[in-house]
């Protein structure tokens, strides 16, 4: 691996530009390069592993305990993406990505490295973004000590801190009770787990039980509740959550059934599954469809990973949530997709190498689908029934004004809601707010989230800052060009 | 909206602020109007512009269209019930040396000669004044003072409800396909069948020269992409819109604090995708004219870029009035990336001419017949 210090040190073009060094971005450039492509992985984070290994080999948890050995196995991953010939790029933020116009069926992409931006080439592109948290709006969340627990996560992982004082973990998914053990090892003081796990969601997950049950998660994920359970206070089927205090968290409010409780604490950490981050593939033109199963907007890709938009494939849980495992094993898949592209590859030995890679996907995948019919949210947190919860940090708008525009205004889709709300207009572009938005519009249309269509989202997919674009280097051909 | 009119008084072909306007002035006369658009009301040029209410530097031949729209723009939420977001904080055209200074000088001297006194010179220290963050070497400018900006597609979309409050039946997700004359009658060919009216209005925007190529009327329409970006919210400095004399360049912050920055450098418009695609080297040369022009903007993050689809005629003037070859056929396109505050006039005139043959208000020279009359 080659470290790009600068952003003049960059190439002025690659065959493929990986972007994230999570575990499917390092496993794509680790491939390719291995296949002989110059390879670029660029990644906006200080060290390799994205969201799942962040700071790998850089955090001060030295305990292996407290993290647990599936965390430590990004370690091979990025010792092999170290030996790898590929370029890496750390501090590195992608803002753009679009078809160079000079170079047909060639990429132009925007990047950045410590404040001086620069456009470089690319054959082809493979989207390793990952996953975000699914955005869960309630009462009062916006409180300082209400924070997701995903950024507890980061904490933990990066700088070796948990949360002071009284801690409530709230909400669903195999990673609420992940991060609630891994926190409860590193000696955070969990007073409770509030799991907001709709009891109906058994009876349709049963019927996706026997693929289940031989799936490797399943020892893993009912040792990891057991433990859960009998260390904490857990409570279930909690069907209403909201945050209270004045000017800061105090106390954490919840229905069970018709009982109700409080909880005082001094952090609340909120979770409701992770889905696809994709704002860039959006962003970047490829097609997305509603996945239904999942109840998120996933790009449509093929059996290469490929996108809609040729050259372009994406890998990992930005393709859909499959886990860091199954991550590693679609980057692998990706980068034969794109070296059989490149001409690298004939399409048989690629067929033949990726084979028992495929294999192995379709064992880890097995039994996936009843994760996501058991943890699928339920609808008041999808969207927030009382109308003063904010469901656009950026820019502060309610879910009342959403329901009041879509109903009063007649607005039916996301896009059109941004020009009455500006929601999904901030720095974030929709990142926190896009599905809730959607699904407000959904329910009080009457109609699904897919047939109302997510945001249009727009360049640059994260911000650059006007210095940067000004100091953008000019070729001669651009400047004559505008001067007309 | 009765949803299954097969025929109108008048169909109008576009739902951009033009059309959606001209559906509603058709109403409030009394015709009955059916509004064909084939993707969302304001869904291209009329939604995503940068909003500018602008009198200010505009060609003479459209100087009275622009008028008649500014008075209504100043009692917009009386004839769409919907303030559309409209500000007047003016606008001012900076000069940035003293060629410019001279340039804007027999500008208003000239407009003041045809009659027209809604441009005023102002002095280096009253544009500091006015624009204080500007750079410090700019020698004064052109105000106009009535002018400001609006919210794009909020705007559209009222128009479009006001209309159709009104009776006018909208509909969008609909594509026309051909036109033809069916006797005395137009016949609008579209996906969801068939409509008839003895009068049809092209407003279709970068789309409208196919319409007017079926009519036997082409015209050199160009399709383009002017690109706009917009910063994260930055402490309140400046009011007015600001443009340039001598580079490209418009400027403007909302009361959000968010920072507009277009001008007009073009990205490469895809129309039969409904696509655009930026060029990110070209938004540079505007984000140095920024950094020239306002210091404090330079440490701004820019968290969005984009850009529409709108028509250009060859000498940037749009096509308004009625058709050269047919009776029933009227044109209102081409408005070459200044078209939004000319909306709601230009669709109260329109509808005048065709409700009663003529206006008053002279649209001389942005006649169709300067392209397709052959000498």
């Amino acid at each position: 691996m080659t470290p790009v210090a600068g952003i003049e040190q960059l190439a002025e073009s690659y065959d493929l530009v990986v972007v994230g060094a999570g575990p499917a971005g390092l496993s794509a450039a680790a491939r390719a390069a291995g296949l002989g492509l110059t390879v670029l992985l660029a990644d906006e984070n200080p060290a390799p592993g994205g969201q799942i290994y962040r700071a790998i080999t850089t955090t001060p948890v030295k305990d292996r305990a407290i993290l647990g050995e599936d965390y430590w196995r990004g370690a091979e991953i990025v010792a092999r993406f170290e030996r790898s010939q590929a370029s890496y790029a750390a501090r590195c933020t992608v803002w753009s990505l679009g078809p160079d116009e000079a170079s047909p069926g060639s990429f132009e992409l925007g990047l950045s490295v410590d404040g001086k931006a620069r456009m470089i080439g690319a054959r082809q592109v493979i989207l390793a973004t990952g996953a975000q948290e699914r955005p869960f709006p309630i009462p009062g969340w916006t409180l300082p000590g209400v924070m997701t627990a995903g950024a507890a996560q980061i904490a933990l992982k990066g700088a070796g801190i948990v949360p002071a004082g009284r801690t409530v973990i709230a909400g669903c998914g195999p990673l609420l009770y992940l991060l609630a053990s891994q926190l409860a090892a590193a000696r955070c003081e969990i007073v409770a787990v509030l799991d907001t796990t709709p009891r109906a969601n058994w009876p349709k997950a049963l019927a996706a039980l026997p693929d289940f049950l031989r799936s490797p998660y399943l020892a893993k994920g009912l040792k990891l509740m057991a433990a859960t359970r009998r260390k904490l206070r857990f409570v279930s089927n909690v069907t209403s959550l909201s945050a209270k205090g004045e000017g800061t968290l105090r106390q954490v409010g919840f229905e069970q059934g018709e009982r109700q409780g409080a909880i005082a604490c001094d952090t609340l950490l909120l979770h409701q599954g992770v889905i696809p981050s994709v704002n860039f593939s959006n962003a970047a033109g490829c097609a997305h469809a509603f996945d239904e199963e999942q109840h998120a907007w996933v790009p449509r890709v093929d059996a290469w990973l490929a996108s809609s938009v040729p050259g372009i494939a994406i890998a990992g849980d930005g393709a859909g949530i499959g886990g860091a495992e199954s991550a590693a094993l679609r980057g692998e898949i990706a980068a034969f997709g794109a070296a059989s592209r490149l001409g690298k590859l004939s399409e048989a030995e690629r067929d033949r190498q990726a084979a028992p890679i495929r294999a192995a996907l379709m064992r880890l995948l097995h039994g996936r689908r009843f994760l996501d019919l058991l943890y699928r949210p339920a609808p008041q947190f999808l969207a927030p029934p009382q109308d003063e919860t904010i469901i656009c940090r950026c820019e502060e708008v309610t879910a009342g004004q959403v329901r009041d525009a879509a109903a009063r205004l007649g607005v039916t889709g996301p896009n059109q809601m941004k020009a009455f709300l500006r929601c999904g207009m901030g720095p974030c572009q929709g990142r926190l707010c896009g599905p809730t938005v959607v699904e407000l519009i959904a329910q009080t249309r009457g109609t699904t989230p897919a047939e109302v269509g997510y945001y249009r989202l727009r360049p640059p997919v994260k911000p650059v800052t006007l210095a940067e674009l000004a100091a953008l280097p000019q070729t001669e051909a651009a400047v004559k060009a505008v001067v007309r | 909206m009765s949803g299954s009119r097969r025929s109108a008084d008048v169909i109008v072909i576009g739902g951009g602020i033009h059309g959606c306007s001209t559906a509603l002035h058709c109403a409030l006369r009394g015709l009955s109007v059916i509004l064909i658009e084939k993707d969302h009301a304001g869904r291209h040029a009329s939604g995503v512009n940068a909003g500018g209410v602008r009198q200010l530097a505009r060609h003479v031949a459209e100087i009275p269209l622009s008028n008649a729209s500014m008075a209504i723009w100043h009692r917009i939420a009386e004839l769409v019930d919907d303030d559309c977001g409209f500000t007047c904080d003016g606008q001012v055209l900076v000069a940035e040396n003293e060629d410019d200074l001279a340039n804007c000088r027999a500008r208003v001297d000239d407009l003041n000669l045809r009659g027209f006194h809604h441009e005023e010179m102002i002095d280096a220290k009253e544009l500091r004044e006015i624009v204080p963050a500007v750079s410090e070497n700019c020698p004064g400018g052109v105000i106009s003072r009535r002018d400001g900006a609006a919210i794009p597609l909020r705007a559209t979309q009222a128009f479009k409800r006001k209309a159709a409050s009104l009776g006018a039946d909208i509909r969008e997700g609909v594509r026309v396909t051909k036109v033809e004359r069916d006797g005395s009658n137009w016949r609008v060919v579209t996906d969801a069948g068939e409509f008839l009216s003895p009068r049809i209005v092209n407003a279709a925007g970068a789309w409208a020269d196919r319409l007017a190529a079926d009519l036997d009327e082409p015209v050199p329409l160009e399709v383009i992409a002017p690109m706009l970006m917009i910063t994260a919210p930055l402490p309140a400095f400046i009011k007015p819109v600001v443009i340039l004399r001598g580079r490209k360049l418009s400027f403007k912050q909302f009361g959000n604090g968010t920072v507009l920055i277009g001008g007009g450098h073009l990205g490469t418009p895809l129309r039969d995708e409904n696509v655009t695609l930026l060029d990110w080297k070209k938004l540079a040369i505007s984000a140095g004219t920024v950094w020239d022009l306002f210091p404090i903007m330079r440490g701004a993050p820019v968290v969005r870029a984009w850009a529409g689809i709108e028509a250009r005629m060859p000498d940037d003037l749009p096509v308004f009035g009625k058709s050269a070859r047919h009776e029933g056929v009227y044109h209102q396109f081409g408005f070459s990336a200044h078209g939004f505050q000319l909306g709601p006039g230009a669709g109260a005139v329109m509808a005048e001419i065709i409700a009663t043959g003529r206006s008053n208000v002279p649209i001389d020279g942005l006649d169709i017949a300067r392209f397709t009359t052959t000498h």
